[in-house]
């Protein structure tokens, strides 16, 4: 347990130590907000919620998470400090979750930095704020399944561009499966139940109820699941 | 102290190493030495349970480094092949960041061992400095400390004064050769005069092979008194 939080706190702080992760939030913080401003016309639409942020977050996500994780295991391949790493006194899932978990962290932080959206629906109007929160809670749970993509596909590799393409296409899929676009299309030449089941493995469709101000247990269990079978893969790959 | 019992690996149809047995006793500097490519990185690695054996396997202090991983880790202190490091902490973090990882965990403790490890390997003057500003020399130091912070039983050095000038090398032959009598030490070479210097035993290994397992001084007499690069060069030409 401690080694993990010594592992987790020497990545966390690794990410403040360069300009990088500066770069990375205020392009996030910029990303989101113009996104639900301008795209989700956040301001015209009368309403006083988080709907258009939250709209967009999967698709910020889908570039921001990748350049987040992509590091994770890449550069320590690349710069061989995981042959440091592992003949210290330290388990595989040990250094899988310290690392998970400060990327996590850190995305966390940019999340939390949106918050100048919530402050200005709450004063231009009275906010329900049950799916303010639900949503949130979903959006972190979204972005640790994400994260665990980047960081199983970021061991395969000493490239972080190769970590960063690979993890993208696949996130990407992830998001695809339940996109109404997606899902007319699969309905087109598939029987409508096999194309909701196919759907069911969508972040975006487990993300829904979040926003409409509900925890729902499916979305919870499904992100959970997922992130902890990416984590244990990634241990694996590892231990190889 | 440390012991490999029929160490080999498989790249392929590649044999990197095959059937490597020896005992480091404590008090024994062992010189390993061999060609380019003739397997002594890959047998430290299986050593410290960086990558793991095809067959046979290691133990350091009586720990298997396959059944114990963890108690093995405890025992050992490795400074890998061209010394990776956390680049972007500064001497004192990344010292730091191991003692953590060692389990110094109390803040005199860390400070203990912080400051004799600085002593030790004459880092007091660059604590505060950025890996990555150091010089080849003092990088190395670095790898050097934190392969002695712990103060351990056993060091496996691989190359340790690879890349370093002729001033850098007798400092760091001096710093091995003080910690040389309580300690097990296995370090890498193909510079010869280095063996010669400090080592009370010597092994060389071709293609994966141990061919000699001696000690310089009766190697030298079974060779006529022979130069010990004449024998080398003798040895593993041979065996070509």
């Amino acid at each position: 347990m401690k080694t993990t939080f010594y592992l987790f706190k020497r990545e966390f702080l690794g990410y403040f130590r360069s300009p990088v992760a500066y770069v990375f939030l205020v392009a996030f913080i910029l990303a989101s907000t113009a996104m639900s401003l301008y795209l989700g016309h956040m301001l015209e639409t009368n309403d006083a919620s988080m709907r258009t942020l939250f709209f967009y977050q999967p698709w910020i996500f889908l570039v921001f998470i990748p350049a987040i994780g992509m590091r994770l295991w890449a550069e320590e391949k690349r710069s061989g400090t995981w042959e440091l790493l592992f003949t210290l006194p330290v388990t595989p899932i040990q250094a899988v979750l310290g690392k998970f978990l400060a990327a996590w962290a850190f995305i966390l932080v940019a999340i939390c930095l949106t918050a100048s959206m919530i402050m200005t629906i709450a004063f231009l109007g009275s906010p329900d704020w049950g799916p303010v929160w639900t949503g949130y809670f979903g959006l972190f749970l979204m972005a640790g399944a994400f994260l665990s993509i980047t960081s199983l596909t970021s061991a395969f590799t000493k490239n972080q561009v190769i970590s960063f393409v690979i993890s993208t296409l696949v996130t990407l899929v992830f998001i695809f499966l339940g996109w109404s676009v997606f899902s007319t299309l699969l309905e087109s030449f598939l029987p409508i139940a096999v194309a909701d089941a196919i759907a069911q493995f969508s972040f975006i469709t487990h993300f829904e109820p979040f926003q409409n101000g509900t925890v729902s247990l499916g979305g919870l269990l499904y992100f959970l699941s997922f992130t902890v079978f990416c984590l244990f893969a990634n241990v694996i790959v590892l231990e190889r | 102290m440390i012991e490999a019992k029929n160490l080999t690996k498989d790249y392929g149809t590649n044999r990197a190493a095959n059937n490597v047995t020896f005992t480091v006793n404590k008090g024994d500097i062992l010189g390993f030495l061999g060609p380019n490519g003739a397997g002594k990185s890959t047998t430290m690695k299986m050593l410290t349970g960086f990558i793991p054996p095809t067959g046979g396997t290691g133990a350091i202090g009586g720990h298997d480094i396959k059944e114990n991983p963890l108690e093995a880790k405890k025992l050992f202190g490795y400074l890998p092949e061209s010394g990776p490091l956390y680049q972007e902490m500064t001497v004192e973090e990344f010292l730091t960041f191991i003692a953590e990882m060692r389990g110094y965990t109390n803040a005199d403790d860390k400070q203990k061992v912080l400051d004799r490890a600085l002593k030790l390997c004459h880092l007091l003057a660059v604590r505060q400095q950025t890996i990555d500003t150091l010089s080849k020399g003092y990088r190395q130091r670095v790898g050097l400390a934190q392969a002695v912070l712990h103060d351990p039983p056993c060091l496996i050095l691989d190359e340790p004064t690879d890349g370093l000038d002729p001033n850098q090398k007798r400092e760091v032959r001096k710093l091995i050769g003080s910690m040389s009598k309580d300690k097990a030490i296995i370090l890498s070479t193909h510079i010869l005069e280095e063996v010669e210097a400090m080592c009370n035993r010597v092994i060389i290994i071709d293609k994966g092979k141990v061919i000699v397992d001696s000690t310089p001084e009766k190697l030298k007499a079974e060779h006529d008194g022979k130069r010990l690069e004449d024998i080398f060069c003798e040895l593993t030409t041979n065996a070509a």
